[in-house]
């Protein structure tokens, strides 16, 4: 049984994405390191392998959630204990990496979400409108799950593997996995805690560009409600996610 | 009451959308899951022409004004029902899409991974149920 995997979905990240890679051998120098490269135009690849990363390429762009989801594949399939997730920008610091895991094996937990808004440091201020949306799923994902979640849209998580084995299903919502994603995992019975993160400004354009707009909202809205319809979400077993 | 013209007409058009449906499903031009919405449209046409009153006492059931915007109306119902089933569709194919890119990922990784032919052709070679296995890639090689 291998120990941890640290995924890094990645569009157009040279430059960037090897500096991420770096941080995350610092932190966790005994991590395994997965870089699924989304149909990138530019050298993330070579970047990424050069970084000392397994490299996954996607044939074509197919979105963060997709990028992902092959990432819970690879690592299940791979037998991996621990499954973690970390932006390509650079917006989140890997070095929290270590608390995340520590909070995994104290608190009981199955995935550990690391939080802007917990601990009330204030270092981070959203834009009007998108402090909005977080604030209404982190509301509403709070009051569905009984858990309080500051942060729902954070991509900065830590998992055991039989949540990742729950991601490599249908399930999983690959176009915008966030809230819906949280509330799911409270469904199936997985325990979901925050820790408190300091994160990087986000330079620019990254992955999660879609995350404003009515669509987004829309989409969270329905997607929340009918993962609330659907009752026993059943876990498949470990044998039909081999190849 | 319509016209016996309009009627062989109506018949005659009818008769021609159901056969021509089968010879496409016939000829695999058509997959036989889709031509079910078609089989039904051509046979609810055909009834309608074969039984005259049909189509008055359906105008006369919904309550519309007149035949032919009872007409209509189940026309535009079964160009919606056509195309929920093609965003089904859709979605449907999005989905095989996804799965089927992420698994030429993985297995390109994998590809790298596991020693390739030429790499397995220096190694010793071996013997299986006692049979010579050596030289069995030697054409290969040739080339």
């Amino acid at each position: 049984m291998k120990d941890l995997l640290i995924i890094i979905p990645a569009y157009n990240e040279q430059g960037r994405v090897g500096r991420v890679i770096e941080d995350v051998h610092g932190a966790l120098p005994g991590a395994d390191v997965l870089v699924v490269n989304d149909g990138s135009s530019d050298g993330t690849a070579e970047d990424a392998a050069q970084a000392g990363a397994t490299v996954l390429s996607l044939p074509v762009n197919s979105g963060y959630g997709v990028a992902l989801q092959t990432g819970y594949k690879f690592g299940v399939r791979a037998g991996y204990a621990t499954i973690g997730q970390i932006d390509a920008d650079g917006q989140h610091r890997a070095e929290y990496l270590t608390a995340m895991l520590e909070a995994l094996e104290q608190h009981d937990a199955d995935l550990i979400v690391g939080s802007r808004f917990l601990g009330e440091d204030g270092h981070y201020k959203p834009p009007f409108a998108r402090a909005i949306g977080i604030g209404l799923f982190a509301h509403l994902t709070s009051s569905i799950t009984h858990e309080h979640i500051s942060d729902p849209t954070s991509g900065f998580q830590l998992m055991r593997s039989r949540v990742a084995r729950l991601f490599c299903s249908e399930v999983y919502p690959t176009d915008y996995p966030d809230a819906d994603v949280l509330i799911l995992l409270h469904r199936t019975g997985y325990r979901v805690r925050e820790i408190p993160v300091q994160m990087r400004p986000s330079p620019g354009k990254s992955m999660h560009s879609g995350h404003t707009g009515p669509y987004y909202v829309y989409k969270m809205l329905l997607s929340i409600f009918v993962t609330l319809l659907r009752r026993g979400v059943k876990v498949i077993p470990q044998a039909k996610l081999a190849p | 009451m319509i016209s016996t013209n309009l009627r062989i007409v109506a018949i005659a058009g009818s008769v021609t959308l159901l056969m021509f449906i089968v010879e496409l499903v016939r000829r695999r031009r058509l997959k036989e899951e889709y031509s079910v919405l078609w089989v039904a449209t051509a046979l609810a046409l055909l009834l309608l022409a074969v039984w005259g009153e049909l189509l008055r006492d359906l105008a006369h059931f919904i309550g519309a004004d007149s035949q032919a915007s009872t007409l209509y109306f189940f026309g535009l119902l079964f160009v919606v029902f056509l195309l929920l089933h093609f965003s089904v569709r859709v979605s449907n194919l999005e989905r095989r899409v996804i799965v089927l890119v992420q698994e030429i990922a993985l297995l390109g990784e994998r590809d790298r991974r596991i020693p390739q032919v030429e790499d397995l052709l220096v190694s010793e070679p071996r013997e299986r149920n006692g049979t010579q296995n050596a030289g069995r890639y030697a054409p290969l090689l040739r080339q």
